[in-house]
């Protein structure tokens, strides 16, 4: 049961299916055996959306329960909330410090919960905020706020920089491949500031 | 990529993409489709492979007849769909489960347990019974690979039809799978053979005792199939299960004994009993009917399953360990804060915004169909009345009709997207114009099957490569069944399609509206820049937030569009009486 549980959550269009194949594909080149759930469809229209990517020595369920994850990543910070139950205590959590309203919010049947990033910190030591978001425009595009979301966990991860890198060339369209490459950069280099601090 | 023809390559595949691997080392050369989640992939990533014929059928009872075709002149052919898609499968399916096949015909079938993109969880064990053929239900990616080439064998070795049974958890998880070399299957001969092809009566009857002999030889087979195995652990437990569940299964109970069922109907009956022999309490884990369990209730033996598991819903790991080993999670932080819902929304910029918003302005019962448009049921749009199944809708509206009486239904529209009105719709209207209704139908026509994913339809004018083709012109498709009044409009004109909806509404004959603007997520589509509200000059009326738009937003004090989420597409500005929504200054962002 040593496996790694990987978690990325957030809003449908956020481009959380394009970091989890990321991961997927850098996992695969630890040699470990890898699973990677995503999620198509509806949900993708603007809904809660959640991927998972486990690997270990051999990997049964793809799915990622309650209290297992080791790492999640944030893509906004009401998901972050949603699936904190998810998290281990020492879980390393990645949360971007974006906003997106959901519908009920907007229509002002639910209100959108207060300073949740400081609730979570409070509870989880290794908890940290980016502005992924203001990095990924300096980048170029706000669109690239999931691969600069993916370039900090990469900083927290075992595996070499290239091999992240390598993985992003894979997935991503040959046109993206350079801002890609930046916002991972960026984000990566964001982290290492983090972590001197 | 990998590189075809390399042996020995490891790659990290979707489910349903390696089915479309093993269907490509199978050495299959027709496939067909009808999109659907969780199923669509399959066939999208079949059409990459140029060895293989591959297409998007109008719906999935043509793609089975296309794929039957294709069998009994001696190809290896393969239908994918999703679960509720058999049901418009199902008539073809139940007697070519008479005919047989000639080259090897294989079913993908995925089910949706959960719900996450569906109308209902119907349970495709049940339909296989019911058809009478096999069923193979792979558990990970590499297992869908190595499951759709057997289904080939089965499908040739037993002359029938198989179904290869998925879960959303399987086609949409990727595993690792070890690429082979293709098979070199060639077309066998097509013999003329009308006393298996030719299903009347007298013919009929033979082939049914063949359907019946040939299940006693599958059942015999599924006792000695390697599909079937069992992996003995501590015996105090035994867990016979399939598919998804048992992973899960794995997961919750750790190394206790398991049959692992790779084939789920016929069921190996001789294999269970010797199974559940050598065990202490026998657990079947299965998601959704209780198919395997109630086979081992008929047969006497003693086991635990649905008592404790639900018919409804996904499984997990973590369920098993609450319902059957009374572990339950303990929370691990004092957060009390819970995160509203977000449900799935129509996108900035989606046309299907102004339509609803008109449909709900003039307060019409609408009766509404499969796709994202179907999320128009949704606040604060709330415009949708009902959504059953593909095509429905315009049946509905026309019943409605007949049940009210013209006058009590004059408000009363159908919608359907153009995709849908193609599967299945067309015949609802050619049934209204015949019965002399006088119904409404609105189609939305924003030119790609949107909810699954972009696919092409015949009224794209492009098929699944992306090679243009002929174009169904639905003006005159709908013309042709007898509408005369056709017209086509712009969703976001909306004071000229609230005039049109009137005046169709009021006419005393069936008529068509054309809502046609092409969905936002269209490579191609392009907007202005993006919006921003002038504070000074929002009165904050809220009008503009009766869309239902996720970029704008109340903030109590102010109303502001999100940068981040508009897309430019203007709509609100239309709606807003006060000229205070335009183009986002430099400074504003």
């Amino acid at each position: 049961m040593n496996n790694t549980n990987i978690m990325i959550v957030g809003v449908g269009g956020q481009g959380t299916l394009l970091a989890s194949r990321i991961l997927g594909d850098a996992a695969l080149n630890t040699g470990l055996d890898v699973k990677v759930s995503e999620v198509h469809g509806m949900s993708q229209r603007g809904g809660s959306v959640v991927t998972y990517v486990k690997m270990g020595k051999k990997v049964h369920s793809p799915v990622v329960e309650k209290g297992e994850a080791d790492i999640i990543l944030c893509f906004e910070k009401l998901e972050a909330l949603r699936w904190i139950d998810y998290a281990k205590k020492d879980a390393r959590i990645i949360i971007n410090d974006q906003r997106i309203d959901p519908m009920p919010v907007i229509i002002g049947k639910a209100t959108y919960p207060d300073s949740i990033i400081e609730k979570i910190k409070a509870e989880y030591p290794n908890a940290v905020d980016v502005p992924a978001l203001d990095i990924a425009r300096e980048c170029g595009s706000i669109k690239a706020v999931n691969v600069v979301m993916v370039g900090v966990m990469a900083r927290h991860s075992e595996v070499p920089k290239e091999v992240w890198l390598d993985a992003i060339e894979k997935t991503v369209k040959p046109q993206f491949i350079e801002l890609n490459k930046k916002a991972f950069n960026t984000g990566y280099d964001y982290a290492g500031n983090l972590l001197n601090r | 990529m990998f590189l075809r023809g390399e042996t020995t390559m490891k790659k990290l595949m979707l489910g349903n993409e390696a089915i479309a691997r093993g269907v490509y080392e199978a050495g299959a050369t027709v496939a067909t489709a009808y999109p659907g989640t969780p199923s669509t992939e399959i066939t999208e990533n079949i059409a990459k492979y140029d060895e293989i014929y591959s297409e998007w059928a109008p719906n999935e009872k043509v793609a089975l007849e296309v794929a039957i075709g294709a069998s009994v002149a001696g190809a290896r052919a393969v239908c994918a769909m999703k679960h509720v898609g058999l049901n418009v499968a199902a008539d073809p399916l139940f007697t070519a489960s008479y005919t047989g096949v000639n080259g090897g015909l294989v079913l993908f079938v995925a089910d949706d347990p959960g719900m996450h993109s569906s109308q209902n969880e119907q349970d495709t064990r049940i339909m296989a019974r019911g058809a009478k053929v096999p069923v193979l239900e792979p558990s990970d990616s590499s297992e869908c690979k190595e499951f759709a080439k057997a289904a080939f064998r089965i499908s040739e070795e037993f002359d029938t039809p198989v179904i290869v049974r998925l879960t959303t958890r399987v086609a949409h998880s990727q595993g690792i799978v070890e690429l082979s070399d293709k098979e070199d299957y060639r077309i066998k001969p097509y013999v003329k053979d009308p006393v298996k092809y030719v299903m009347m009566p007298a013919m009929a009857r033979k082939r049914h005792l063949a359907v019946e002999e040939r299940m006693a030889r599958l059942r015999e087979y599924a006792d000695n199939s390697p599909l079937n195995r069992i992996e003995w652990g501590d015996k105090k437990i035994g867990v016979i299960t399939s598919g998804i569940s048992y992973q899960y299964s794995r997961e919750a109970f750790g190394d206790v004994s398991y049959l692992k069922l790779g084939m789920v109907h016929p069921l190996p009956e001789k294999l269970i009993r010797e199974f559940a022999g050598q065990v202490e309490t026998l657990y079947v884990i299965e998601e959704l009917e209780p198919f395997i369990e109630n086979q081992c209730l008929k047969m006497g033996l003693k086991v635990i399953g649905k008592e404790l598991l639900p018919v409804t819903g996904e499984y997990s790991a973590a369920l098993i360990r609450e319902k059957v080993l009374g572990k339950s999670f303990e929370k691990l932080n004092n957060l009390e804060d819970t995160a509203p819902p977000r449900p799935p929304v129509l996108c900035a910029g989606c046309p299907h915004r102004g339509t609803y918003y008109v449909l709900k302005k003039l307060r019409l019962t609408v009766t509404g169909d499969i796709g994202c448009y179907t999320l128009g049921a949704l606040a604060p749009l709330e415009s949708l009345d009902t959504c059953v199944c593909m095509g429905a809708g315009i049946g509905m509206a026309h019943g409605m009709e007949k049940a009210l009486g013209k006058e009590k239904s004059r408000k009363t529209v159908a919608v359907i997207g153009d995709s849908t009105f193609i599967h299945s719709g067309i015949t609802g209207l050619i049934d209204m114009v015949y019965n002399k209704g006088t119904g409404t139908v609105i189609i939305l026509d924003n030119s790609i099957t949107g909810m699954t994913g972009h696919q092409h339809h015949p009224a794209t004018g492009f098929t699944i490569r992306g090679e243009p083709t002929k174009q169904v012109d639905l003006v005159k498709l709908c013309q042709a069944v007898g509408v005369e009044r056709v017209r086509v409009c712009d969703p976001f004109d909306l004071e000229g399609f609230e005039k049109a909806v009137k005046e169709e509404i009021e006419a005393d004959e069936p008529s068509v509206i054309i809502a046609r603007r092409s969905c936002a997520l269209l490579k191609g589509v392009k907007f202005g820049p993006i919006l921003s509200i002038d504070s000074e000059k929002c009165t904050r009326c809220r009008m503009c937030m009766r869309l239902g738009c996720p970029a704008i937003v109340d903030r109590s004090d102010h109303i502001e569009i999100n940068p981040t989420q508009c897309v430019g597409c203007e709509l609100c500005a239309r709606v807003c009486r006060f000229g205070a929504i335009g183009k986002a200054g430099d400074s504003n962002e």
